[in-house]
């Protein structure tokens, strides 16, 4: 059993590899929604709100199905996409639409106060969401952001069914070689279960960080 | 030169400012009392456009800009101008008070970061905060931020300063401070145009004082004139019930 250890292990840099390249796909382009969510530009905001209903409203599973065996029967220039880059296309864009409301949530919960100080010295509005309303809709959004991330790294299992081999995979193989199923999985769940750990302290962390301002 | 010219605000059909017209020369400080909900607080920010005006046209320096056609571009011009402090403070909460008086400095007008702090650190001595440079608002007492608000104010260089009410959220043992950064600010021939419930302030520090009532100036004039002379029955009854 503990010759599995290391061959499952081998895939771990995958699995943070597509769950990190999802993340910061995904924050880019929620923020971009929660800002345009913020100011409701006509067209596009209900562009966006069809967007987060979408990809909230269904499976993950489904959807990168839909993407990696769907999408490429009627576009065909998707058919050279392999399964890591499709299963990190669906990643981002279920969890943007996630972390987007999240996001929004926590730029309108920036006090009234900040938004009109930002603008009585003369901000553009770009400058008042990057200097001030986005940094401290950061810290209010930041440990529910690190739990889809949690998420986030545990969905990259469904990339299995993509035919991607990565921890699920490996350990499906060597399963089928050696019928320790049991075994085989329960080291899969371990590293998962360490890995989500390891990002639990790096959150307290995080959090302690970004509440240093407000500290009396 | 300042000038306002029929400055007028709605609020659900109800005209709050009703076409107000007011010039302030340079250096002058003005004053303006008046009861509760006349519209003071909202004819500053209609200078800063925090509040939309629905018409009017606003002058400060060579920059004019009527409220009916501003545009982003004007409207930004017209707050570059002008500096506000707020009765909350409305610091950056996630800044240092350092930071706070710097932020105008390098993101509004693309000074150099060093030159931005060695100002900045001026005005920190300037209002006696030079040992707080690297403090968060949240740990300044409510008389040290409303002067840190004061100093990212005096920063910017503007031609009007505009002040809601800077002591009214302060306890009474904060005000005498605040009070004393105001006067070293008009000293220096700063432009103000200051809202207070501070009358004995007022007479001492204005030039001008105007009085409002349901969104129009009903009497002006210097302090001497408006405090032992009033002659709006208005104004008699205000000035009775304040100083009662
Ligand atoms: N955003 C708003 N929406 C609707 N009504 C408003 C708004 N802001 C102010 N008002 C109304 O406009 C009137 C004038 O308000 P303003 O705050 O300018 O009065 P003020 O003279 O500053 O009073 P105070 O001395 O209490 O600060 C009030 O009746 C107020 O209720
Ligand atoms: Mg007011």
């Amino acid at each position: 059993m503990l010759g599995l250890v290391p061959v499952i292990l081998g895939y771990v840099p995958l699995t943070l590899a597509m769950a990190s390249a999802a993340m910061v796909l995904a924050l880019v382009l929620a923020v971009a929604l929660a800002v345009e969510r913020v100011f409701r530009v006509p067209v596009l905001d209900q562009l966006v709100l069809l967007f987060i209903s979408f990809f909230r409203g269904t499976p993950l599973l489904v959807q990168l199905f839909l993407f990696y065996y769907g999408l490429p029967q009627v576009m065909s220039f998707l058919t050279a996409i392999d399964g890591v880059t499709a299963a990190i296309m669906g990643l981002t864009l279920h969890f943007a639409a996630y972390m987007a409301e999240t996001i929004r949530a926590a730029i309108i919960g920036v006090d009234r106060s900040q938004w009109e100080a930002a603008q009585s010295i003369g901000m553009t509005q770009g400058q008042m969401m990057r200097r001030v309303i986005l940094p401290q809709a950061a810290r209010v959004a930041a440990p529910t952001l690190v739990n889809y991330f949690i998420d986030m790294i545990k969905g990259t299992s469904l990339a299995f069914t993509l035919g991607v081999t990565e921890m699920m995979g490996a350990a499906q193989k060597e399963a089928a070689g050696s019928f320790l199923y049991f075994e085989a999985f329960l080291v899969v769940a371990v590293i998962y279960w360490i890995m989500v750990e390891g990002l639990s302290q790096a959150q307290r962390a995080l959090e302690i960080r970004l509440n240093k301002a407000y500290a009396r | 030169m300042i000038r306002i010219e029929g400055l007028t605000k709605r609020f659900d059909g109800t005209a709050v400012l009703n076409a107000i017209d007011l010039e302030i020369a340079k250096g002058e400080r003005v004053v303006v009392i008046g009861p509760s909900g006349t519209g003071k607080s909202t004819l500053l920010r209609c200078i800063n456009f925090l509040d939309r005006p629905d018409a009017g046209r606003i002058t400060v320096g060579d920059i004019s800009v009527d409220a009916t056609r501003a545009g982003r571009a004007d409207i930004l011009a017209l707050r570059r101008a002008t500096a506000f402090v707020f009765q909350n403070y409305g610091l950056f909460a996630h800044r240092t008070a350092l930071e706070n008086i710097m932020e105008a400095l390098v993101t509004v007008q693309k000074r150099p970061r060093a030159e931005a702090e060695a100002q900045a650190r001026r005005i920190l001595k300037e209002i006696g905060l030079a040992d707080k440079a690297d403090s968060y608002p949240a740990s300044l007492s409510g008389g040290q931020q409303q002067r840190v608000g004061i100093g990212r104010a005096m920063a910017i260089g503007a031609q009007l300063m505009l002040f809601d009410e800077p002591t009214s959220a302060l306890d009474p043992e904060w005000v005498g401070e605040v009070l004393d950064l105001m006067r070293s600010v008009a000293a220096q021939r700063q432009t103000m145009l200051i809202v207070t419930h501070e009358m004995r302030f007022a007479r001492e520090i204005a030039d001008r004082v105007i009085f409002m009532e349901g969104g129009r100036i009903v009497e002006q004039g210097p302090p001497a004139q408006i405090f032992d002379a009033p002659q709006d029955p208005r104004l008699q009854r205000f000035l009775a019930r304040v100083s009662a």
